[in-house]
C-alpha cells in the first residue's frame, strides 16, 4: 500500500509544544536569563557573566544549606529504609488485617505536604501541643523553636512519619509475590529466620527498594514545606535546606541573580543524582 | 528412615467445615511402612499435595495424628521432622549458585563444610550439573531448575521420608527415565521411605513397589500394579489404571448370575451385596473376548495402535473397549464373551469381594 506523506500533521503536536514551552522551557531560560545578569531595580540588567555561579559555588551559606540537605536525606533513608521493611515483613499475608493495614499505610500519604507540616507544628508546641505538653509533664525539655536539635529531631520524625508508608507499601507489593511455595521450601531445607529474608524476601524486594531509596532520596532533597512550616528554617539557620534558603534568598531579599545561579546548580545537582540513579538501576537490570 | 502412620487424619482448609465436601481430605487411615517405595496417584485436587504437606508438617491436619516409628509428631514443626520434601513447582534460591543452592539444606543445619562438598558434589553429578554449581541459579532454564529443586530433596542423607510431589514434569522424558532409575538405586542404597506422587500412571507403575490411588480426600486402594490392574477395589481404579479403562456396566445381580439387559453372564461365585443401590459389572478390555459366539455388539471403531488394536463397541446400549491382538481379524457377526477371571462386581462403586 502506498503511503500518504501529509506533513500537515506537524500541527497536531503544536499545542503540546506550546505547553511545555509555556511550562518549561520559558521559566527555565527566563531562571537562565537572571542568572548572568544583575540589576539594580528599574529593570535595568547588566551583564554578569558566570560571577553568580562562583560566589554561590564558593559561599559557606550554600555549603551549609548543602550539607543540611545530604544530612537530612542521608538519616531519613537510614530510618525509613529499614523501619519500612521490618513493617512491610510484619503486615499479614491474608485476611482481614490486609485491608487495614493498607489503608492505616496510606493514610499519611494522602494528606498534602503542608498539612502535615501544621499537624507537626501545633503536635509539638509547647502551651498546646500534645507532645510538647507531655514531654514537658515528663520532664523533658523540649522547645523546637529554641533548640536546633529538638528542630532537627522534629522534622526527622515528622518525615519518617510521613513517607515510611511509602517504603512500606512498596516493600509490601514486593513480598506479596512471593509464591507460598517458597516459604514452604525454605521450612523444609530448615532455613532461619534471617535465611528466608536473606534469600527470598530480600531478594524480591531488590528492585522495589532500588525505587523507594530513589524516590525518598530525591523528595527529601527536595523538601522544602514541612520544615518550612515547622520551624521556617530556623532557630537560626539550622534548619535550612537548599530550597528554604533559595526561597529566602530570591523572595525575602530579592537578590534574583545570585537566587538563579543556585536553582540552576540546584538542579544541575538533582539531574545528576538522577542521572547515577538511573545508571544503577540499568545496570542492575542488565546483570540479572 | 521411619515408619509414618496416619491414625484417622482430616483436613479442611476452611475454617467450619459442615459435610464431607467441604474437606480436601475426608479420612485417611494408613502406614506407610519404613523404607517402602509408594507413588501416589491422582486426579487433580483430590488431596495429594495436601497429604504430603501434612506429612511434612507444613500444614496441620484438621483431626488425626502423625506417628514417627510410633512417636507422635502432629505437633512438631517441619525442621523437628526432618523430611526432605520435593515441590511441584521448583523453588531454587534465585541469588545463589547452583551449589549453594545445594549446599543449603545441610548448612542450615550445621554440617561440617567437606561433608557438604561431598554431599553437594555426589548430588551435582545425580542430576547432571556438575558443570553448573558455580552459575547462579537465577539464569537457568526450567528442567535445570527443576532438577535442582529435586536435588536439594535429595542431598540430605539423615531424613526420615523423602517427599516427591511430581517432580519430574518439564523434565524431557529421556532425562526423566534416567533420573527415575536414579531415584530407585538411591532407595536400594539407602532405604529411605518415599513417597512420589505423579499424574503419570506408567511413572508410578515403574517407581513404586506399592502404588496408592486417592480419589477425593480418600486413598481408595493401595497395591502392587498388578493388584490394581486384576483387582480394583473401586470403580475410579478401573477407569484410572489401565489403558483404556475397564469397563463398567450397570446390571441386576441374583445368586452367582448377572443379567446384563437380557443377557446372563455367569459370574465365579455368588456375590454378597448387602443393601447396595447401585450394582455394577466392571471388566478390563483385556479379559473381554471378541469372537462368534457370546453377546452380539455392534463395533463402532477400531483403533490400531501397533501392539494391539482398541475396539470400541456397543452392547446393550453401552460402550465396551475391547482389546484384541495385533493379528485377530474382526468378525462379520462380532459377539464377545466375558473371562470369568477378570470379572469384578461393584456395590456402590466399591468393589464386592467373592
Ligand atoms: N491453600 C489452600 N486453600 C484452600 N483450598 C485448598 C488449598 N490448597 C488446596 N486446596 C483445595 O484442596 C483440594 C486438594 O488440593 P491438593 O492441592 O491437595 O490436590 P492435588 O491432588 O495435589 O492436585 P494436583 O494434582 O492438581 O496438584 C482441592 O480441592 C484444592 O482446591
Ligand atoms: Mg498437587
Amino acid at each position: 500500500m502506498e503511503k500518504t506523506w501529509n506533513n500537515k500533521a506537524w500541527f497536531m503536536v503544536l499545542p503540546v509544544l506550546l505547553l511545555v514551552a509555556f511550562s518549561a522551557v520559558i521559566p527555565l531560560m527566563t531562571v537562565v536569563n537572571y542568572s548572568v545578569q544583575d540589576t539594580f531595580g528599574n529593570n535595568q540588567f547588566f551583564w554578569a557573566g558566570a560571577e553568580w555561579f562562583e560566589e554561590i559555588l564558593h559561599s559557606d551559606r550554600f555549603h551549609a544549606a548543602l550539607g543540611r540537605n545530604l544530612f537530612f536525606s542521608l538519616v531519613i533513608l537510614l530510618i525509613e529504609i529499614p523501619l519500612g521493611i521490618v513493617i512491610a515483613l510484619n503486615m499479614p499475608r491474608r485476611g482481614w488485617g490486609v485491608p487495614v493495614c493498607l489503608v492505616l499505610m496510606s493514610l499519611p500519604l494522602l494528606i498534602p505536604w503542608n498539612v502535615v507540616g501544621t499537624i507537626w507544628q501545633v503536635f509539638g508546641r509547647v502551651d498546646i501541643g500534645l507532645l510538647g505538653r507531655t514531654l514537658e509533664a515528663l520532664g523533658i525539655n523540649y522547645n523546637y523553636v529554641q533548640n536546633p536539635v529538638h528542630a532537627w529531631i522534629t522534622v526527622f520524625i515528622m518525615d519518617v512519619w510521613h513517607w515510611t508508608s511509602l517504603v512500606v507499601l512498596l516493600c509490601y507489593a514486593g513480598l506479596v509475590s512471593i509464591p507460598d511455595a517458597f516459604y514452604q521450601a525454605a521450612k523444609i531445607d530448615g532455613a532461619s529466620r534471617w535465611a528466608v529474608f536473606r534469600y527470598i524476601q530480600l531478594p524480591k524486594m531488590n528492585r522495589v527498594l532500588l525505587i523507594a531509596v530513589l524516590l525518598r532520596f530525591m523528595d527529601s532533597f527536595m523538601i522544602y514545606t514541612e520544615p518550612f512550616v515547622v520551624t521556617g528554617g530556623g532557630p537560626g539557620n539550622s534548619t535550612t535546606f537548599l530550597s528554604i534558603d533559595l526561597v529566602k534568598m530570591a523572595v525575602g531579599q530579592f537578590d534574583l541573580g545570585p537566587a538563579a545561579a543556585m536553582s540552576i546548580i540546584y538542579f544541575l545537582i538533582i539531574l545528576l543524582m538522577s542521572w547515577v540513579f538511573y545508571t544503577v538501576m540499568t545496570n542492575y537490570d542488565a546483570e540479572r | 528412615m521411619a515408619k509414618i502412620d496416619l491414625n484417622h487424619i482430616r483436613h479442611a482448609y476452611g475454617p467450619n467445615p459442615q459435610s464431607p465436601k467441604d474437606y480436601a481430605l475426608r479420612e485417611v487411615h494408613h502406614s506407610w511402612d519404613d523404607g517402602g517405595a509408594y507413588a501416589l496417584l491422582g486426579p487433580s485436587g483430590c488431596g495429594k499435595t495436601t497429604l504430603l504437606n501434612i506429612i511434612s508438617g507444613l500444614i496441620h491436619p484438621s483431626h488425626g495424628q502423625l506417628l514417627f516409628d510410633g512417636q507422635d509428631v502432629t505437633n512438631l514443626s517441619t525442621q523437628e521432622r526432618n523430611i526432605a520434601q520435593v515441590f511441584q513447582f521448583p523453588v531454587i534460591y534465585d541469588t545463589m549458585s547452583v551449589y549453594d543452592n545445594l549446599a543449603f539444606p545441610l548448612r542450615n543445619r550445621g554440617v561440617p563444610e567437606a561433608d557438604i562438598d561431598r554431599k553437594v558434589r555426589e548430588t551435582l553429578d545425580m542430576i547432571d550439573l556438575a558443570d553448573w554449581a558455580k552459575k547462579k541459579a537465577r539464569g537457568l532454564t526450567a528442567d535445570q531448575k527443576q532438577k535442582i529443586s529435586l536435588g536439594r530433596g535429595l542431598v540430605r542423607s539423615d531424613v526420615n521420608a523423602i517427599l516427591f510431589d511430581e517432580p519430574l514434569t518439564v523434565i524431557d522424558p529421556h532425562m526423566k527415565w534416567m533420573l527415575r532409575s536414579q531415584l530407585k538405586q538411591l532407595h536400594r542404597r539407602f532405604g529411605y521411605t518415599m513417597v512420589y506422587v505423579t499424574h503419570d500412571q506408567t511413572e508410578a507403575l515403574t517407581f513404586a513397589q506399592k502404588v496408592v490411588v486417592m480419589y477425593e480426600g480418600e486413598i481408595v486402594q493401595i497395591g502392587t500394579p498388578e493388584e490394581l490392574f486384576e483387582r480394583p477395589k473401586h470403580t475410579f481404579v478401573g477407569y484410572f489404571i489401565g489403558s483404556p479403562g475397564m469397563n463398567v456396566m450397570p446390571v441386576k445381580l441374583a445368586g452367582a448370575i448377572a443379567s446384563l439387559g437380557s443377557h446372563r453372564i455367569e459370574l465365579p461365585a455368588p456375590a454378597k451385596l448387602g443393601d447396595a443401590t447401585k450394582v455394577e459389572l466392571g471388566i478390563r478390555p483385556e479379559y473381554v473376548r471378541l469372537g462368534r459366539q457370546g453377546m452380539p455388539v455392534t463395533i463402532a471403531k477400531v483403533e490400531d495402535i501397533g501392539r494391539h488394536k482398541i475396539v470400541r463397541a456397543r452392547l446393550e446400549g453401552q460402550e465396551l473397549a475391547i482389546i484384541v491382538g495385533e493379528g485377530q481379524e474382526i468378525p462379520t457377526e462380532p459377539h464377545v464373551a466375558f473371562d470369568p477371571r477378570g470379572i469384578n462386581i461393584y456395590a456402590d462403586s466399591w468393589r464386592v469381594e467373592g
